[in-house]
């Protein structure tokens, strides 16, 4: 499946400009700051904001272009808004067949058992709007979206309004959704971590305009892009639980025929893990160090040197085994090492997080 | 046991009374809600000259209405003019009369209510499919029960209580024009004052009973929806 879409919208103090095709499958982060247009991309593609001028076309149907405009109600998408909205006249169980029962049957891919189970909602069926928690709204939420059977879902921060507890209550329920059903996601968030944690693919907006787009592993290490500059730069590595240590309760990763040891974690061996790595807790070595507590040390070739992040430091982009992991070290050990472009070098990692 | 106490043709004003604000409440329904839910939706700047004009019975004497519905309706009025029928002076004068004179008490709790429906509900229902017919009898009109209830109690009220639109454009016809405000008037210049009694009476118990209902459901409303 593929949107395909080119946006144009002028607003006194904002204009959106983007033009792109996204291959959409998995979780797609709409990503930037507040007031980047993420959440007007958004409800362009719902068909939310007829003024906005410009093409839209998903999986070779064209919803809008210079003559036609697909109105939201005809457009198959499931929307979770930052609020929920949810209808307060009537009980959970009403607002989730809201949408269903003006699917056409054959349409109906999606079943409400199915979603009332994916999102714990047996409970709640009964209940008014007003008398469920922020977290329960917006499960409630995205199940009344997804029993749209929509052909893509579009989230706009639906953990925006929620406190830290319904934020960690609601998260597992995502992750769900992204593995267990096929509906891909457009999600816009302000929140690395939670695209981090979601998303596979990335739109990167900013003032209206995008700035760059690809997966996500990609798109955080690029040194040419805000988030491999932030303090908080990070990796993102794809590995397989290969084993368990008991005696010494660490866990061993692989990742392309590279391994990596972990604190012991609760994983099936063979699950597929997303890792995050800082920047500033990779060092390098010319050769692999010996006497030393730090456990993971991967062979690594120098992609390329960004110098201009902050005084007296450098932004390695480094190559491990076909994944990308940055590296944040002083200019003079740049300089003493002599490190250049296509070296090879030993990345020492002190400190690696599981992500999922 | 009634007819002890009101006569023939009081019973008739009663009756006549009823009818009247019964038809003029659902004319006003029926023309209120869309103009209600235009006047609730518009960006047009002109909608302040409509609102202005809805509102004007609100703080005009009903005589001078009542003046320019005769003008309108009577004969040789621009209706009866183009071909028409003149309306004064007969029950569908009336009701004409009415839903001018009730039109705001109609209108503006229909507009509060449609406004604080908001766009965010309505996108909400547009995004699970639901047109715009469909989002206005599922989502505006059950959000807005409040509001039509105020409307059709007010609305109804309020044309039971209309005195000088009638005297201006019905006269006191007994049986087409004769309402319960008037049969009063007569009394009370016939020196009839326990005929004036009755009927006031009634007129002011079935008012009292009117708005009380209105603010109970109302207050109940606003107590299981917090």
């Amino acid at each position: 499946m593929s949107i395909d879409l080119h946006f144009d919208l002028k607003r006194p103090d904002f204009h959106l400009d983007v033009e792109s095709r996204i291959p959409v499958r998995g979780v797609t982060a709409l990503f930037g700051r507040s007031g980047c247009g993420k959440t007007t991309l958004l409800r362009c593609v719902a068909g939310l904001e007829p003024s906005a001028r410009g093409r839209l076309v998903v999986d070779g149907e064209t919803w809008q272009d210079a003559r036609h405009f697909l109105p939201a109600h005809k457009r198959p998408v499931g929307y979770v808004f930052q609020e929920g909205r949810l209808f307060p006249h009537l009980s959970v169980q009403g607002n989730l067949e809201y949408g269903y029962r003006r699917i056409p049957a054959e349409q109906r891919v999606v079943q409400p058992d199915e979603v009332i189970d994916l999102l714990g909602l047996d409970a709640l069926l009964a209940r008014r709007p007003g008398e469920l928690s922020g977290g329960q709204r917006q499960r409630v939420a995205m199940g009344r979206a997804l029993l749209t059977s929509p052909r893509v879902l579009l989230m706009d921060e639906p953990l925006a309004a929620l406190d830290a507890i319904s934020k960690t209550e609601i998260l597992p329920y995502l992750e769900r959704l992204h593995d267990e059903l096929s509906i891909p996601v457009l999600y816009v968030s302000h929140s690395i971590d939670e695209v981090m944690r979601l998303a596979d693919h990335m739109l990167l907006l900013e003032d209206g305009r995008l700035r760059a787009e690809g997966p996500l592993r990609e798109l955080t290490t690029r040194g040419d892009l805000p988030l491999a500059r932030a303090e908080e730069a990070v990796a993102l590595l794809e590995a397989e639980v290969l084993n368990h240590d008991d005696e010494d309760h660490v866990s061993i990763l692989g990742i392309n025929g590279a391994r990596l040891t972990l604190l012991r974690e609760d994983l099936p061996v063979g699950k597929q893990v997303r890792l995050s790595i800082h920047a500033r807790d990779v060092s390098i070595a010319l050769t692999p160090p010996q006497g030393i507590s730090m456990l993971n040390c991967l062979p690594a070739t120098v992609r390329e040197i960004h110098e201009e992040t902050r005084p007296g430091e450098v932004l390695l982009g480094l190559d491990v085994c076909g994944q990308s992991l940055l590296a944040r070290i002083s200019r003079r050990s740049l300089r003493s090492l002599g490190l250049t472009p296509g070296m090879q070098v030993h990345a020492l990692i002190k400190a690696v997080a599981l992500v999922e | 046991m009634l007819d002890s106490w009101i006569s023939p043709q009081d019973a008739t004003a009663l009756w006549l009374t009823l009818k009247l604000a019964a038809i003029s409440t659902l004319v006003l329904l029926v023309l209120g809600t869309p103009l209600a839910w235009w006047l609730a939706r518009t960006r047009w700047r002109g909608k302040l000259l409509i609102e202005t004009v809805v509102a004007l019975p609100l703080v005009l004497p009903p005589t001078v209405l009542g003046f320019y519905l005769l003008l309108l309706l009577g004969a040789q009025g621009p209706i009866q003019a183009m071909g028409g029928p003149a309306f004064a002076f007969t029950f569908t004068g009336l009701v004409i009369g009415s839903v001018f004179y009730s039109l705001p008490f109609v209108v503006q709790p229909l507009q509060n209510a449609f406004v604080s429906v908001g766009d965010a509900t309505l996108e909400a229902a547009a995004a699970l499919r639901a047109g715009p017919w469909d989002r206005f009898f599922t989502v505006v009109i059950p959000l807005s029960l409040r509001g039509f209830l105020t409307a059709t109690t007010l609305g109804f009220a309020h044309t039971v209580g209309e005195f000088g639109v009638v005297l201006m454009i019905g006269g006191n016809i007994p049986g087409e024009t004769q309402v319960v405000s008037i049969a009063i008037y007569d009394h009370v210049e016939a020196v009839d004052y326990a005929s004036a009694h009755v009927l006031s009476a009634l007129l002011l118990g079935l008012s009292f009973l009117m708005l009380f209902a209105l603010y109970a459901i109302n207050g109940r409303f606003r107590l299981t929806s917090a």
